[in-house]
């Protein structure tokens, strides 16, 4: 029986561009896609017929196309597959518009496990894709709410007109002006209890969402970690 | 092709129906079979319920009042103008409600944007709002597109993995809570959708020479799409009738255009780092082909990310003199305008980029005359006299 590196159609390490990562690890970071349970669901094979080229608004703009990832997917291709690990993936939008596929496949999805290997093992595209990122992650998972009004800064969004600039120098007094109590903050987009924050600490340690971090960016799981278990020692909760 | 095989493809379509083949399951059977098992707990829809159709011809049950306000990170954030919308609609109508502090973000931006969280983590989140939702009594209402669309993801996912479930339930025990789901997963917009009739009945602005173009959230109505709102009197049921139902019933113009389908750009994590795509892809996909084929006074949509990417887009557009200049804003900001809301101390439109004025104008709403109201009260917190804002000043 041939192997899989025989198959005329599936990519060549050198093909890919990632001759120098050794065979097993790309097999075992593409293993780890298959392994995950969603997987089954998110993948039934490939018509090549491109309805999720024409839905995909990252294939309009990008090198990037949700064909080739099902493709590859469909094929057990590990050296493009390897290749869309560390290049392709974190051009998707996620927006779910390739869901229209006739096969009944989810590229997006498909998208959304890779990324998480690409996290979990700390590739280096990974970092490099998230950098600039790490005040997001801090924010959502110190706080639970994500955007809180006071990042609406003119200097990070020089581009979205000088009402960013009225928001940010109004901010507290424009906070205080509305009228549910809840949104009366501005580091956080409404109030969240404490006990609830805890709760949340609680679930980030026990899944392991917490470790991830430290995969893509070590200084901020230093500081999101300590901030937890401070915390949670306080309640004198034990984990 | 003859005129008659066009007219046959023609009345299929004024009734369209998907084949039998072509629905998603019905979640609801799993649901309650797993309840009955003591695998988990269902909160039921209560008190007074709209049933709506959605896209495979399963009801949809849509509870009207006491309802627990999920709140969206980014509307709070950066539109806060949309949550206090729905909440002010809300009152209007006089269906009670609960604006929860034990409630986080869904997490599920950080999550499609960098990927640093896992299906177990995902899950738990979710599970831990439904828990607190289940405790008060109140139903969850989900303001955020993704929100729903996500947690939509994880209800899928609990039901089908025993494995998963366990995993949740372990967490949620060191919580004291229990793995609750409720019984639909309700996106404010279908609420609105519901509601539509009351809320027309009670529209104190004529909007019918306002051009509205709808933009769907491709997590509303792509991501887990069964139980999406689709009816057969709204684009005969070819395309969700979230938002556009609304328009139609406060006898807006509701117009159409051919990039319906895609998406606004937001990218999740584009909108923060790589903008360039985001606002390519909205003002040349979206607003620019809206302009040239259904040249609208106002964009709505019902998610925060559209809201900010289609909005924010259009400024360093009209640098490059590109066709755009489309004022956006939720479906909510819009109906609570049309029932009479005040432009700046509910709708907070001055917290949007796109010009809005002309719209208010054409809507009969003297800006100039709101806007010095609104610093009026600026001025009287400003100075110590007041500390905040309260739904009393609003309404008054
Ligand atoms: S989810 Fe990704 S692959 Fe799918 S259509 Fe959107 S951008 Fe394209
Ligand atoms: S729409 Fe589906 S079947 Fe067609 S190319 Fe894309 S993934 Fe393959």
């Amino acid at each position: 029986m041939p192997t899989l590196s025989a198959d005329p159609y599936l990519k060549r390490s050198d093909a890919t561009g990632y001759g120098e990562v050794d065979r097993a690890t790309k097999e075992r970071l593409i293993g780890e896609v298959f392994e995950d349970p969603r997987f089954p669901h998110y993948l039934y094979g490939c018509y090549e017929c491109g309805i999720c080229v024409a839905a995909c608004p990252s294939a309009r703009f990008y090198d990037f196309s949700p064909r080739r990832i099902a493709q590859a997917a469909a094929r057990r291709d590990v050296e493009l597959l390897y290749q869309q690990l560390e290049e392709d993936v974190w051009e998707c939008s996620q927006c779910f518009s390739c869901l229209r596929c006739p096969r009944g496949n989810n590229p997006g999805g498909i998208v959304t496990i890779m990324r998480e290997v690409a996290v979990r093992e700390g590739l280096a595209s990974a970092k490099e894709a998230l950098a600039g990122y790490s005040r997001i992650i801090y924010k959502i998972m110190s706080t639970g709410t994500q955007v809180s009004p006071d990042m609406l800064q003119p200097d990070a969004f020089p581009d979205w007109g000088p009402e960013v600039k009225d928001v940010s120098v109004n901010l507290d007094l424009w906070r205080r002006m509305l009228p549910p109590e809840t949104m009366h903050t501005t580091t956080t987009g409404w109030q969240v209890a404490d006990r609830t924050l805890v709760e949340l600490y609680v679930i980030w340690l026990e899944t392991g969402a917490l470790d991830m971090i430290a995969q893509v960016d070590k200084g901020i799981h230093m500081i999101l970690a300590e901030l937890m278990e401070e915390r949670l020692e306080e309640e004198g909760i034990e984990l | 092709m003859t005129t008659s095989a066009v007219n046959v493809i023609l009345s299929r379509k004024e009734r369209f129906e998907r084949e039998p083949d072509r629905r998603s399951e019905d979640f609801h059977h799993h649901l309650f079979e797993l309840e009955a098992e003591g695998e988990l707990v269902v909160q039921r829809v209560a008190g007074e319920v709209v049933e709506v159709p959605t896209k495979y011809g399963i009801a949809k049950r849509i509870p009207k009042a006491h309802l627990w306000h999920h709140k969206s990170c980014g509307q709070c954030g950066h539109i806060p103008g949309y949550s206090t919308s729905i909440f002010w609609i809300m009152r209007k109508l006089g269906y009670d409600y609960l604006d929860p502090e034990d409630q986080t973000s869904c997490t599920a931006w950080n999550y499609y944007a960098s990927a640093t969280s896992n299906q177990a983590a995902q899950a738990a989140v979710a599970v831990r709002n439904f828990a607190a939702a289940y405790e008060t009594g109140f139903f969850p209402l989900i303001h955020c597109g993704t929100s729903y669309g996500h947690y939509k993801e994880v209800r899928s996912e609990l039901l089908h993995d025993a494995a998963l479930r366990a995993q949740v339930r372990k967490v949620m025990e060191r919580l004291g809570k229990q793995l609750v789901l409720p019984e639909e997963i309700v996106h404010y917009s279908e609420w609105l959708y519901a509601v539509r009739d009351e809320i027309a009945q009670r529209a104190v602005r004529d909007v019918c020479n306002v051009a509205v173009t709808v933009h769907p959230a491709c997590h509303y109505y792509k991501l887990v799409e069964g139980d999406a709102i689709y009816d057969p009197d709204v684009y005969h049921g070819q395309r969700t009738a979230a938002v556009s139902g609304l328009v139609q019933a406060l006898g807006a113009d509701l117009r159409s255009y051919s990039t319906f389908f895609d998406c606004c750009g937001f990218g999740f994590r584009h909108i923060l780092v790589q903008r360039d795509f985001t606002r390519s892809f909205s003002t040349l996909r979206k607003i620019e082909v809206m302009r040239a084929e259904a040249d609208p006074d106002v964009v709505l949509t019902h998610d925060t990310g559209c809201v900010t990417a289609l909005d924010k887009s259009q400024f360093a557009a009209q640098a490059h003199e590109r066709n755009v200049g489309v004022p956006v804003m939720s479906e909510a900001q819009f109906a609570a305008l049309a029932m009479g809301a005040h432009p700046f101390k509910v709708c907070q439109l001055h917290w949007h980029s796109t010009n809005y004025r002309p719209l208010l104008e054409k809507m009969g709403i003297d800006w100039r005359a709101a806007w010095a109201e609104f610093e009026e009260d600026a001025k009287r917190l400003s100075d110590g006299r007041q500390q905040f804002l309260t739904w009393a000043d609003v309404d008054a």
